[in-house]
């Protein structure tokens, strides 16, 4: 039996910290493959080792997996662990890794290759029995005539190679779709070198379900609950529930199911996430896609279930088996995330990078904080701009909800603007204390 | 937080006073280059970070210097990338440089590869190689130092 004894971390920021961490917690060695600007960072400096693998700008260093796969081989890693973002649903990593034999922590290449062409994925869901919207695959102007008469409007374009909310357009009726399918043609051709497009019914008000699954070696897969992550700003969750509330009963066993079918038919290994989107009149869930990743939102998973994550995830990439089964997998009490970001929220959501001049977050039952953050912290300008989760679990939601306002305002963080008065209002906001809000509602409530 | 020039001074001042020959202060809009000695000081303004919707603009592109000076008078020359370090085009064939070899900036003097692409490495200052720091066939990381010239 394999044994991963050293771990490449080819990340940054919180998530980077947190692989280091669970690393440790297993008696793993762990070496932090940093960008120049990030080797004073926490992640790198809690690390047995960092290297620099390159200049901030992310293209020359956390977006080459030549350079990453380089930099394990050369420290004598025998993983790589990538993280989300960056390259952490790169085929190319996967299989370069494999190829120097060195294990990715993460499904097999071709698993996330299929994944990231969201058409191909959808097809998959559908054979496989998972609800899909009414759609499909559009070569030319008059197929799209014909299947948007079926389906309806308004409806989505979007591009095979999206995804994450990328490469999307909305339709709002016949006079719009040719000029608006030839846009989507070109720019999906330009960001994503796949033209391929296709339709799919638009759920006006709808709410973003997403089930955790879990696959080993050995063929078994089990779910870990779902996360209800509606509160969003243009496709950016900010704040992430499990359960997810206001799903009635027969929905979110059909969910759960439908995600470990779909994962078991397209041969899924290791942690996933399947996303649905739900329609939030009739409560009928549909297929949205698969991430081949840890999730930046993966700890109210944890805090539910009890169970570590990442450390899951490196059992599997170890080969040994999941060690429980689906009735092992109980849920306690509700747990709620929010995102910390430095940016300025009166200014558009500016990003708001700089060093900070004091950080002190609180210590409260039921209080959970992954960051990077610490007085003095620099927060480039390079990345993205999440400072810190805060993840309450308490008996109920409401209990839940009022721990995480306390901890916000009680935290101190000065030398950069956050959406800490943000997260707050919308955290004791009427609307959002009722149950689940649609994924269009933060927008038009911060208006 | 803008820096004045009587800031400055001081900072000249409480370097000149230590024991410390060079000193390297990168933050946040900030940074400070001061090397004692015949190096000079280079201290750049901070760039404005008003609250102007400007976008934060990333700083330009800074690839590690080929070879930077340093107070016994010899320069550095960094790796420009992270990658495997080979002295030599081949094993069994001359190492590119030694201590001792003229350099011209565009002598090549080793060649750093990245998954079977062989980066040659030229030296960036005329002068002879005092020393040969990295290992041959070990990881360098990007800006780490390999070689140190005796510039002419």
């Amino acid at each position: 039996m394999k044994r991963i004894k050293r771990v490449f971390v080819a990340n940054r920021g919180e998530i980077a910290l947190r692989i280091v961490t669970a690393c440790q917690e297993l008696g793993i060695e762990t070496v932090v493959g940093a960008s120049e600007v990030d080797m004073h960072g926490l992640a790198a400096r809690r690390a047995d080792r960092a290297v620099c693998i390159g200049p901030a700008p992310a293209a020359q260093s956390y977006l080459r997996d030549d350079l990453v796969v380089q930099a394990a081989l050369g420290t004598r890693c025998d993983a790589i662990h990538p993280g989300y973002g960056f390259l952490s649903e790169s085929p190319k990593l996967a299989s370069r890794a494999r190829e120097h034999g060195i294990t990715f922590v993460g499904p097999p290449a071709e698993v996330i290759e299929l994944s990231g062409d969201k058409l191909r994925a959808r097809e998959e869901a559908a054979r496989a029995g998972v609800p899909v919207l009414p759609g499909g695959e559009v070569a030319s102007a008059a197929e799209a005539r014909d299947l948007a008469e079926t389906i309806g409007y308004p409806l989505l374009v979007k591009a095979a190679g999206g995804g994450g909310g990328r490469g999307i357009k909305l339709v709002r009726d016949a006079d719009e779709l040719e000029g608006l399918l030839s846009l989507a043609r070109s720019e999906a051709g330009a960001a994503f070198g796949d033209e391929r497009l296709y339709l799919e019914r638009f759920i006006a008000a709808a709410r973003h379900v997403e089930v955790q699954i879990a696959a080993d070696t050995h063929g078994d897969i089990v779910h870990l609950g779902e996360r209800d992550c509606s509160v969003q700003r243009r496709y950016q969750k900010l704040i992430e529930e499990a359960p997810a509330p206001s799903l009635d009963p027969a929905a979110r066993d059909a969910i759960r199911d439908a995600a470990v079918r779909f994962a078991e038919a397209i041969g899924y290994r290791n942690l996933g996430t399947v996303e649905f989107v739900v329609d939030s009149e009739t409560g009928e869930p549909y297929f949205l896609e698969v991430n081949c990743r840890i999730q930046v939102e993966h700890p109210v998973t944890e805090a539910v279930t009890g169970r570590d994550l990442v450390a899951l995830q490196l059992r599997i990439a170890d080969g040994r088996a999941l060690g429980f089964t689906q009735d092992d997998v109980t849920l306690d009490g509700h747990a709620v995330e929010c995102r910390l970001n430095a940016e300025d929220v009166a200014h558009g959501f500016m990003p708001s990078p700089g060093t900070l001049s004091l950080f002190c977050v609180p210590e409260l039952a039921g209080l959970r904080i992954d960051t990077h953050c610490y007085p003095g912290a620099l927060i480039p300008p390079y990345y993205d701009s999440l400072m810190a989760k805060l993840i309450a679990h308490a008996a109920d939601r409401d209990a839940a909800l009022d721990v995480l306002i306390e901890a916000l305002e009680d935290l101190d963080v000065e030398g950069v603007e956050t959406n800490r008065t943000l997260l707050i209002s919308v955290l004791g906001h009427d609307d959002f204390r009722h149950g689940a809000v649609t994924t269009e509602w933060l927008e038009r409530a911060i208006v | 937080m803008p820096l004045s020039d009587e800031d400055v001074r001081e900072i000249l001042r409480i370097i000149d006073e230590s024991e410390l020959s060079e000193l390297r202060i990168d933050t946040e809009g900030f940074s400070l280059h001061v090397v004692k000695g015949d190096g000079g000081a280079v201290a750049s303004p901070p760039p404005t970070r008003q609250a102007s919707p400007a976008s934060p603009e990333p700083e330009p592109e800074r690839a590690p210097e080929p070879a930077s000076g340093s107070t016994d008078g010899l320069t550095t020359i960094h790796a420009p990338m992270l990658g495997t370090f080979y002295r030599a085009e081949a094993p069994g064939k001359p190492p590119f440089v030694d201590v001792g070899s003229k350099v011209e900036p565009d002598t090549i003097v080793c060649i750093i590869e990245v998954m079977k692409m062989m980066n040659s490495v030229p030296a960036g200052v005329a002068g002879t190689v005092a020393e040969v720091i990295a290992d041959n066939a070990e990881l360098v990381e990007y800006g780490e130092p390999l070689f140190r010239v005796e510039p002419a």
